[in-house]
């Protein structure tokens, strides 16, 4: 045994801010991105207490009262072509919408990363096969991709979200192969090898805090893009289907209003594109703020 | 004793005995990734290192002296050889890769490369503890007594991120962190090349004193001859992935038997000036270790270079106690003689 001078065991040290908390200072000094993290708020809240805000029944309509321009009596945004309360079919409409965009994205950011830091990691043919399979799935754009899924197993919410996942598993696996790659290669990966840790403890310790922050950034940036494909397959009747209230589908349902009432037409759309500004600032002040040189 | 490059018998029991160690990398090339030529790393490289001692090892970039450490780290896995520790074979059920590397542990070049940037510096040396089954609590106490231990108030510095601190203070860490398992074996790679002059002699008499406090074993690899003659007992030459020349630091520094070795010495800088050379030791580039020279591998840029030193390979022969050099000209038998340098002709005698 190594007899060492003795110190007093364990009293408080001091501690330095920690990476994380180092990011968070460093966002909340961005107005812009803390702007658009607050309208992410907002919309999470609205769509957590949709029947608390909604000012009516989102599914009931009224035959007579049908396509009203916003500001009319009793219909703060107008109503749709079923004589349904805009408002708060859009209040309504960001449950199903963040649920089906963001939902994919988180279930993909679990299976992609296992994928990408596997492959990264073990390296070899290991890489090669997982990475070759993945390549595969690259060759198809998104959208098409996203159809055909959703087309082959059916329109409703659970398959959406199911092709969604399969979509963004390919690019998140690529990211974080890229960085697990970068970062086995490092000393202190080596310096934990040398201690005799096995690969999964080395992973868990010393590879995970190093790229969770590129892998979690890089899926928040398609949080944006899901949101626009859900709608989209929404649209084409192959997500969420009628009466339920969704973005997508009601852009779909008021395309035939666009010549009469243009501007309650484009209300759905309004929706998704604040939705995915806001997520795309954030990510790029979350990357910014990340983007730390000691 | 010239059969092959095997050191001789010593009066010292090895702790450590390196046998044959050999890495080829494979280059690859084309579509199909097919291994066209190999980069012959190190080249049936064999040694003991001594209970105790600090055992040099110089040479080139590019001689194989990090691939060395690798390997004998089992980093890297060999294409040949064995390495046995305290008389057991490393990798077999008498001495598993992890009890082996309970009792070696290497500090890394890059202070900061070697750190991970994400956990506190205490949090990186209690890392290897707890994965030898202590527990969290107690491998952060042992962090922090070794913190004690290398200069760094565990206080002010346990909390910290590697980021925060200088690069001497970083290479502590490192020190620290490659003891935190009570290793026998310290294999210093480069460590302290990357620090300026005087923290590097900080550093240096660090090593000096954990080496005494904790009977360590050092194996200390450099490209600064200065402070291998400072620190080493022992120092062993390595040129394109084979031993040039291994010896006591004293008669390989005072007269050396190779001429790689005394050329490598001549690009000393000396406090002299009537020592001061114009001439360089070494013209060009070491060869290209994918096609290395025929015969000794040394001919091509060697003074003394003969016929038989283009067809023979040179083993290891012995020039004087505990001497030995990979050259033709230490072994009698060779028949290649240098009668201009009557230094290295009192050592053969």
């Amino acid at each position: 045994m190594i007899s060492i001078a003795t110190v007093p065991v364990l009293e408080p040290v001091q501690r330095s801010p920690g990476y994380w908390a180092t990011v968070l200072r460093r966002f909340s000094r961005d107005p812009v991105a803390v702007g658009a993290g607050i309208v992410v708020l907002l919309l999470i809240l609205m769509a957590i207490f949709a029947p608390l805000i909604a000012p009516a029944d989102p599914y009931k309509g009224m035959a007579l009262r049908r396509l009203r321009p916003p500001g009319t009596d009793g219909y703060p945004l107008g109503s749709d072509e079923l004589g349904r309360d805009m408002l708060s079919r859009l209040i309504y409409g960001a449950r199903l919408s963040l649920f089906i965009g963001v939902t994919p994205v988180f279930i993909a950011l679990f299976v992609g990363s296992a994928i990408g830091i596997t492959a990264g990691y073990v390296g070899g043919w290991v890489n090669t096969i997982l990475m070759r399979v993945i390549d595969v799935f690259f060759a198809f754009p998104s959208v098409l991709l996203a159809i055909a899924l959703s087309g082959a197993l059916g329109a409703g919410i659970a398959n959406s979200v199911i092709s969604l996942t399969v979509v963004f598993i390919p690019p998140i696996a690529r990211v974080a192969e890229s960085v697990t790659t970068s970062v086995r290669t490092r000393d202190y990966v080596e310096a934990a090898r040398a201690s005799g840790a096995s690969a999964f403890r080395i992973v868990r310790t010393q590879v995970l805090g190093n790229v969770a922050g590129p892998i979690f950034v890089y899926g928040m940036s398609l949080i944006a893009v899901s949101m626009i494909l859900a709608s989209g397959l929404s649209f084409l009747g192959l997500g969420v289907k009628p009466p339920e209230p969704e973005w997508g589908l009601m852009l779909n349902t008021l395309r035939t209003a666009i010549y009469t009432q243009p501007l309650l037409a484009a209300l759905p759309g309004m929706m998704i594109f604040i939705t995915s500004i806001a997520f795309n600032v954030l990510t790029d002040g979350l990357r910014s703020a990340m983007d730390i040189k000691s | 004793m010239t059969a092959s490059q095997t050191v001789a018998p010593q009066t010292f029991e090895p702790l450590m005995e390196v046998d044959g160690l050999t890495k080829y990398f494979p280059v690859k090339s084309g579509l199909l990734g097919r291994a066209t030529a190999v980069v012959k790393a190190v080249d049936g490289v064999s040694f003991n290192v001594a209970q105790g001692e600090t055992l040099g090892i110089v040479g080139e970039s590019g001689c194989g002296k990090s691939t060395t450490a690798r390997l004998l780290m089992h980093l890297i896995t060999p294409t040949a050889g064995k390495l046995r520790f305290q008389g057991k074979t490393v990798g077999t059920a008498e001495m598993p890769l992890k009890a082996f590397r309970r009792q070696v542990q290497m500090v890394f070049q890059d202070s900061y490369a070697s750190l991970n940037p994400r956990l506190t510096i205490e949090d990186s040396i209690a890392f290897a503890p707890t994965v030898h089954g202590v527990s969290m609590v107690d491998a952060v106490a042992r962090a922090r007594r070794l913190l004690d231990r290398v200069g760094l108030e565990p206080k002010r510095f346990a909390g910290r991120y590697p980021h925060e601190l200088s690069g001497g203070q970083r290479q502590r860490v490192n020190i620290a962190r490659a003891l935190a398992l009570e290793p026998s074996v310290l294999l210093l790679d480069e460590a302290v090349s990357a620090l300026d002059k005087s923290v590097e002699a900080q550093v240096l008499n660090l090593l000096l004193d954990l080496k005494e406090e904790f009977g360590l074993t050092y194996i200390f690899i450099s490209h600064d001859l200065e402070v291998v003659r400072f620190v080493s007992s022992r120092v062993l030459v390595m040129y394109l992935g084979k031993i040039a020349e291994v010896g006591p630091t004293d008669a390989l520094y005072e007269a050396s038997a190779h001429p790689y070795t005394t050329a490598l010495l001549g690009s000393m800088l000396s406090m002299d000036p009537d020592k001061r050379r114009t001439a360089a030791p070494l013209a060009g580039d070491p060869p290209n270790p994918i096609n290395p020279p025929s015969g000794c591998r040394f001919h091509t840029r060697c003074a003394y270079a003969a016929d038989i030193c283009r067809t023979r390979e040179p083993a290891l022969s012995l020039v004087a106690a505990n001497h030995h050099a990979a050259c033709h000209l230490s072994d009698p038998t060779s028949g290649h003689t240098r009668p201009t340098r009557p230094a290295v002709a009192e050592v053969t005698a």
